[in-house]
């Protein structure tokens, strides 16, 4: 749906392909890495994962903004995305939780989008080519100097993006400085028409060091909601000051880019590993604490983003329903059983989704079990993290 | 877990007979569950007294007994099949309470039979509203405030404590919610209480807090017995809290809900599934939103496959009920594979990229002084499935595929806006409320006022808005001028050519043409392509062949080279075009199979079997609309187009095939046109020496009753061109004709009538056949017990007469030879006729499979259908094997609705109001079956 003298874009690909569209958004030009996301809910969590850092999102639903925004569901405090591609793009939006409509809070955020595209085509194309960067541009109708741009922005293979999305100073989360983050208590039912009450906070019992590579919030608030004090470090802290604070355990966090050249991570999770303490990574935290043992990762041909991808728990037998967003992933022709024992695959193409280290006290997942958006199916790894800390104080005569 | 090897015999119970709220979905449902058991090795019983489904037919089940739905027919049947384990989710709520029944017995334990796919006490559950209240509450889902009344007494004390009127009503175990509805004021109080009490079989009725207004939502889920969970599909309803989901608009997935809500509810789904027993099946739930808040109540839970959950297979081309019975045979879903892209698991939730909009279809006009209002009592007879890029588009198909007339959600010329009227629409709701909406902001009327007024998502509303802001801007362009941009935005919103050339003939001098949209729009590129129903967004290939139109960039139907054949559906189930269609179009689909054609399937019912993606080679889910069908053609070249099969639907659409020079198999054109043709169609009998009721063709009521006089009364009016029966009426004096010819020239105006001579205390007989050009084929010839100007449809037949002499029935065989040779059928043929003493009146003749090919096919054992295809498609009935597996006599016994609209009198006359029928085998006429309706058959003839 066009707004009356809706302007113009461009979609230029590296590959040549130009499409033209309906500008959305900031009017401007950017660059980017093409990929896809099959949610049908939670654009606005997705569009502000770090992990998305320097990516063009297409979303294959084709209505987009159709609820608005709202402050409550920024998993960043800025949005990640370098740009927006969608099918029709709702300029109107009816949500009673909503604070704003998605144009206003794109524009703020400074990001070009296009709407109007056949973007299931668009899809098919990556599907079969592999994944290429892009141009988005509102204020350039030169077709051939785009796609020349599309082809010199530099690749994603190589470049290490955690960096530019951590944090700068770290920072400390405790339950009751977030409450704001934490939903209604849906199903109440003795006053079921308090729908704002707030779920009661548990007391804090552990210390939690994660170091952001592009933490999204609802990583904190399960921790958080699990009686954890949270302090989160800038990607490229000493190991040092990080044991400084004295946490009872680590936690490695997603985030966007190549894990290879991250040496510095690599050597921070090698040190960690050996206080013995319990240590938990996603996505990239996976990748790197498999790197720590020189397990290989690789560029996917075509990654896996959505909210629909159901991974099989070895140890249950159980399926859960996932959300990824993930375009490298471990090679298992690097992993040997010594390594770690596979706790989840995809149902899907068989790919590894979980790791469970058998030479240190760590387990991971490529995943996102905190969701947002997505199904809530996979939230008991949390918990298991919690035990893991748990069962490490009892260990070692601390109260837990 | 793999499939289980203890159990050998599967018996699975039908749905009968199709009845508002239980309709050919669970044709739907048992075919696929019937496919999906016998693929895995087992053997399949079935019983279903339904003849008009695909389920019953030979090619589906192992044993099928054609017997009434009762205790006493299951129990025989065990007797004789010894099956291990009963299915009973697949057959609607008729099922499912057959085997609660004999559950409650201790039936099925005392006979060693196991129940799969379903946990009872969960049903028992689910049904009771108290106990599932109490459950919802230990599990925490919260829901509206109600309590259970078994009086009058409880029900007004009840009253005061929920704080009064309005409230809902829901009688405790009833189909479709018969009795269910909205307590508005004091007035009604009592009369809906009684009838609630009245109509429960426990005799409990619950009254509920109304949420009336409320957003409403559904989840389709299934379970496999690890208890992993999986969303199927999410719907979104248009119409708010307060009208039954299946009278409601709904849309897939949901549109309004950020992922917070949406996975609430999802997270609710779950827990209620994992709360009621352990079965491993289909589920559907359904919730209530209050706008404003986050709440979310639980309206209701079905441990079962259901009507949503048919749409939920269409709308996302994961095949629930296909699915659910494996699972309900031991595997896992992690164990299957996803069935449209055959690389990828079945354990997963379908990503849709285009929207899906269901809109109901009712039958009011068929109910004079029925309540038309929507309430939580199911009215709707069928309904259209349309998928589009956007929701807009989406809309503009449904309504396109409607078959009222419409060529979209208005623009088309029909509407006669009427502020008052509009408001009235809106203040309740009503079938048409999706076209008020329009209506109101082409009035002018803002987006909150509607919203105020119909409580419909402001989403919703502006999306109409749109359409209407586009009809608005077109209404003052001309063709020669509009731009590219502006006609390919059309187009993606849905419009048909018809609705452009409507609107842009509002500001020329000339009316613009159809063909010459269609003509611009393609000099400028403009044309639609198909997109793939993938189960994932496009994320991974897909190789089933299942599509939609859309007119964005890129087409994905690969045409092959093969030779192809498309066969036409035919629309929304509606009473005298139902189930019975879809029947001959599966059949059509694997005869042209058989005889070596690719096949192409366009429908737009989510009900039937034939638009399931693995029945034909491609399914296109399209409006059986002139400009999609033509769409298709165009892409696909097929060789020609079987329209028999379709209802009138296909039928009507015969005349535009023939001027696009697109080939029709079986009978031509001509010929086809000459049988609808009343003037035509009477010179030929005239000529072949065939007696017809004298009649006469009128405008006016002032010819209309020179003609009466002339042919002398009674006399039997009709419009030209209807179906089953529409409009019909008998007159037996003039001041009576005089007010129907009235009526009609208001509800079909531009129409014109034809009136009869209506033959009085005559037999009615419904004679069905094949012809190949040498040989007719005698399907069969059914003896109404009601006289004629009872509607064949909704006539008790016996197959074969079982009171006309052999002079009778060889004058009516040598009729129907004649006629079909003079018509140069090639396929089907059926014809009516008037038995009056011993002379044989030719009333109409159908040149096309009729409503009663499933149940000869049924009672004689012989693929009717299936021949008469083949026949259409060049073979030669010396082909095939013709005998009759009928030892005595079958008869179709037709259901009614009128339970369902209890302001209106049982009346039956020449407008068909059945919904459906069963089949029942007659030894002789001792039997009650026949005895019965035999002692009745007089007694409803109206006029």
């Amino acid at each position: 749906m066009q707004q009356p003298g809706s302007k113009k874009a461009i979609l230029a690909l590296a590959d040549g392909t130009v499409v033209h569209g309906y500008a959305i958004g900031h009017i401007g030009t950017m660059g980017g890495e093409l990929c896809f996301n099959t949610s049908m809910t939670g654009y606005q969590e997705v569009f502000t994962d770090p992990s998305y850092f320097g990516q063009i999102m297409i979303m294959t639903y084709p209505h987009i903004g159709n609820y608005g925004v709202s402050a409550r569901d920024d998993e960043a405090r800025s949005v990640m995305i370098s740009g927006l591609i969608v099918r029709s793009f709702s300029h109107y939006y009816s949500n009673t939780m909503a604070d704003g409509d998605l144009d206003q809070y794109l524009k703020r955020n400074k990001i070009v989008g296009i709407t109007g595209i056949d973007t299931r085509k668009l899809v098919r194309h990556i599907r079969e080519q592999g994944v290429l960067n892009a141009i988005i541009s509102s204020n350039n109708s030169d077709a051939d100097i785009l796609v020349k741009q599309a082809q010199e922005w530099p690749a994603m293979e190589g470049l290490e993006l955690a960096t530019r999305v951590s944090r700068r100073e770290p920072q400390t989360f405790k339950p009751d400085d977030h409450q704001q983050f934490f939903q209604p208590k849906a199903f109440k039912f003795d006053d079921p028409a308090d729908a704002s009450s707030r779920e009661e906070l548990p007391p804090v019992r552990y210390k939690v060091a994660a170091i952001d590579y592009g933490i999204k919030q609802n990583i904190i608030n399960s921790l958080i909601r699990r009686g954890c004090m949270l302090r989160i470090f800038p990607s490229q802290t000493d190991f040092e000051t990080i044991m400084e604070w004295q946490p009872d355990g680590f936690f490695f966090s997603n985030g966007p880019g190549d894990p290879n050249p991250m040496d510095f991570a690599v050597e921070t999770i090698t040190k960690a590993r050996k206080t013995g303490k319990p240590m938990f990574g996603i996505c990239l935290g996976h990748q790197l604490m498999a790197m720590t043992e020189g397990v290989r990762v690789i560029k996917m041909f075509v990654g896996h983003r959505g909210a629909n991808q159901p991974v099989k728990n070895l140890e249950r037998g159980r399926v859960e329903i996932t959300t990824q967003n993930h375009g490298f992933a471990i090679d298992p022709d690097s992993l040997t059983p010594e390594i770690a024992e596979i706790t989840h695959v995809n149902l899907n193409d068989g790919t590894l989704e979980g790791l469970n280290f058998k030479r240190f006290n760590g387990f991971s997942v490529q995943y996102h079990p905190e969701a947002s958006p997505g199904p809530h199916d996979s939230s008991y790894l949390f918990d298991e993290f919690i035990e893991r800390i748990k069962a490490y104080k009892k260990q070692n005569g601390e109260a837990v | 877990m793999p499939k289980r090897t203890d159990i050998n015999t599967i018996l699975l119970i039908g749905s009968g007979p199709i009845v508002i709220g239980q309709a050919c979905e669970f044709d739907y449902s048992g075919t696929q569950a019937c496919r999906a058991l016998r693929e895995e090795g087992y053997r399949i019983v079935l019983i279903n007294s339904n003849p008009a489904t695909i389920m019953t037919d030979p090619i589906m089940a192992d044993a099928i007994y054609l017997k009434p739905l009762t205790t006493q027919s299951i129990k025989e049947i065990v007797e004789i099949e010894k099956p291990d384990a009963v299915l009973p989710t697949m057959g609607g709520q008729t099922a499912l309470n057959l085997a609660r029944n004999l559950n409650q017995e201790g039936y099925w334990e005392e006979m060693g039979i196991e129940i799969i796919g379903v946990d009872i006490d969960a049903i028992d559950i689910t049904e009771d509203r108290q106990q599932f209240r109490n459950l919802m509450e230990e599990i925490g889902i919260d829901q509206c405030r109600s309590r259970i009344a078994k009086s009058l007494l409880d029900a007004k004390e009840i009253t005061q404590e929920l704080g009064g009127l309005p409230l809902v009503i829901r009688p405790s175990f009833t189909l479709g919610g018969t009795g269910g509805g909205i307590i508005w004021n004091e007035d009604e109080f009592e009369r809906k209480v009684l009838r609630g009490l009245e109509l429960s079989p426990i005799h409990e009725i619950l009254l509920e807090e109304s949420i009336f207004g409320w957003k409403e939502f559904e989840l389709e889920l299934l379970r496999d017995s690890n208890n992993n969970v999986v969303i199927i599909c999410s719907i979104e309803n248009f119409d708010p809290m307060g009208v039954h989901t299946g009278d409601s608009v709904t849309v897939a997935p949901t549109q309004t809900l950020t992922d917070k809500q949406y996975q609430m509810l999802r997270d609710a789904a779950i827990k209620m599934m994992r709360s009621i027993g352990t079965f491993a099946g289909g589920c559907n739930v359904q919730f209530g939103m209050e706008p404003g808040t986050d709440r979310i109540v639980a309206i209701e839970i079905n441990p079962r496959v259901s009507r949503s959950s048919a749409l939920a297979s269409k709308a996302t081309g994961y095949p629930i009920a296909k699915i659910a019975s494996k699972l309900a045979v031991g595997y896992n879903l992690d164990e299957l594979e996803n069935q449209i892209t055959k690389t990828t698991s079945a354990c997963f939730e379908p990503s849709l990229d285009y929207v899906v909009v269901k809109v109901p279809r009712f039958n009011f006009e068929k109910f004079p002084g029925a309540d038309e209002e929507l309430t939580t009592q199911m009215k709707a007879v069928g309904e259209v499935m349309s998928i589009g890029r956007t929701f807009p588009e989406a809309l503009n198909k449904a309504w396109q595929s409607l078959e009222i007339g419409r060529s979209g959600l208005g623009a088309d010329g029909y509407d006669e806006i009427d502020r008052e009227e509009v408001r009235k629409r809106l203040l309740k709701a009503y079938w048409d409320r999706s076209l008020q909406v329009r209506n109101a902001y082409k009035l002018g009327t803002s987006t909150e006022e509607i919203h105020d007024i119909t409580k419909i998502d402001p989403w919703f509303l502006e999306q109409i808005r749109y359409l209407v802001t586009l009809e608005n801007r077109t209404e003052g362009q001309a063709l020669h001028t509009i731009s590219e941009t502006d006609l390919r935005e059309l187009k993606q919103a849905g419009f048909s050519d018809r609705q452009i050339a409507w609107l842009l003939s509002q500001s020329d001098i000339e009316n613009i043409k159809e063909d010459q949209v269609r003509e611009k729009r393609l000099s400028m590129g403009i044309k639609a392509v198909f997109k793939m129903v993938d189960t994932c967004a496009g994320e991974f290939p897909a190789s089933t062949p299942y599509y939609y139109s859309c007119y964005d960039d890129e087409n994905e139907s690969v045409v092959t080279d093969r030779k192809k054949v498309m066969i036409l559906g035919s629309g929304p189930n509606r009473i005298g075009q139902g189930i019975e269609f879809d029947y001959s179009c599966v059949h059509a689909v694997l005869a042209a199979k058989e005889m070596g054609y690719e096949t192409i399937m366009v429908n737009c019912n989510p009900e039937t079997v034939s638009t399931d993606f693995d029945v034909a080679d491609k399914l296109y889910f399209e409006p059986v609309f002139w400009e999609h069908v033509f769409n298709i053609i165009e892409l696909e070249k097929p060789e020609g187009v079987i329209l028999q099969v379709g209802g009138q639907t296909a039928l009507k659409l015969a005349k535009q095939l023939a001027e696009n020079n697109i080939h029709i198999f079986g009978t031509p054109f001509e010929m086809m046109d000459l049988a609808e043709d009343r003037g035509k169609f009477s010179e030929t009998l005239l000529r072949l020496g065939i007696p017809f009721p004298s009649y006469g063709m009128a405008f006016t009521a002032k010819e209309a009753a020179e003609i009466a006089r002339r042919i002398t009364y009674p006399v039997l009016l009709r419009p030209s061109y209807v179906l089953g029966g529409q409009g019909m009426c008998i007159a037996v004096k003039e001041s009576e004709l005089d007010s129907h010819v009235r009526t009609l020239l208001r509800t079909h105006p531009e129409n014109e009538f034809l009136i009869d001579h209506f033959l009085e205390d005559a037999i009615e007989v419904d004679f069905d056949s094949v012809y190949d050009g040498d040989q007719l084929h005698i399907c069969g010839i059914m003896q109404h017990l009601e006289p004629a100007g009872v509607h064949s449809g909704d006539s008790t037949a016996v197959l074969p007469p079982y009171s006309l002499n052999d002079r009778v029935i060889e004058t009516m065989k040598e009729y129907q030879l004649k006629i079909a040779k003079a018509l140069n059928v090639r396929g089907f043929i059926n014809v009516q006729y008037a038995v009056q003493g011993s002379e044989v009146f030719v009333i109409e003749a159908n040149p096309r499979a009729t409503r009663t090919i499933p149940f000869v096919a049924k009672a004689t054992g012989r693929p009717e259908a299936d021949i008469g295809v083949k026949v259409i498609l060049g073979a030669k009935l010396s082909e095939f094997d013709l005998s009759s597996k009928l030892k005595h006599y079958a008869i179709k016994e037709p259901v009614f609705p009128f339970d369902k609209f209890p302001e209106v009198k049982k009346e039956l006359g020449p407008e068909m109001k059945s919904t459906g029928e069963t089949i029942y085998f007659l030894e002789n006429f001792e039997d009650e079956h026949f005895r019965k309706p035999f002692e009745f058959k007089n007694l409803y003839l109206s006029r």
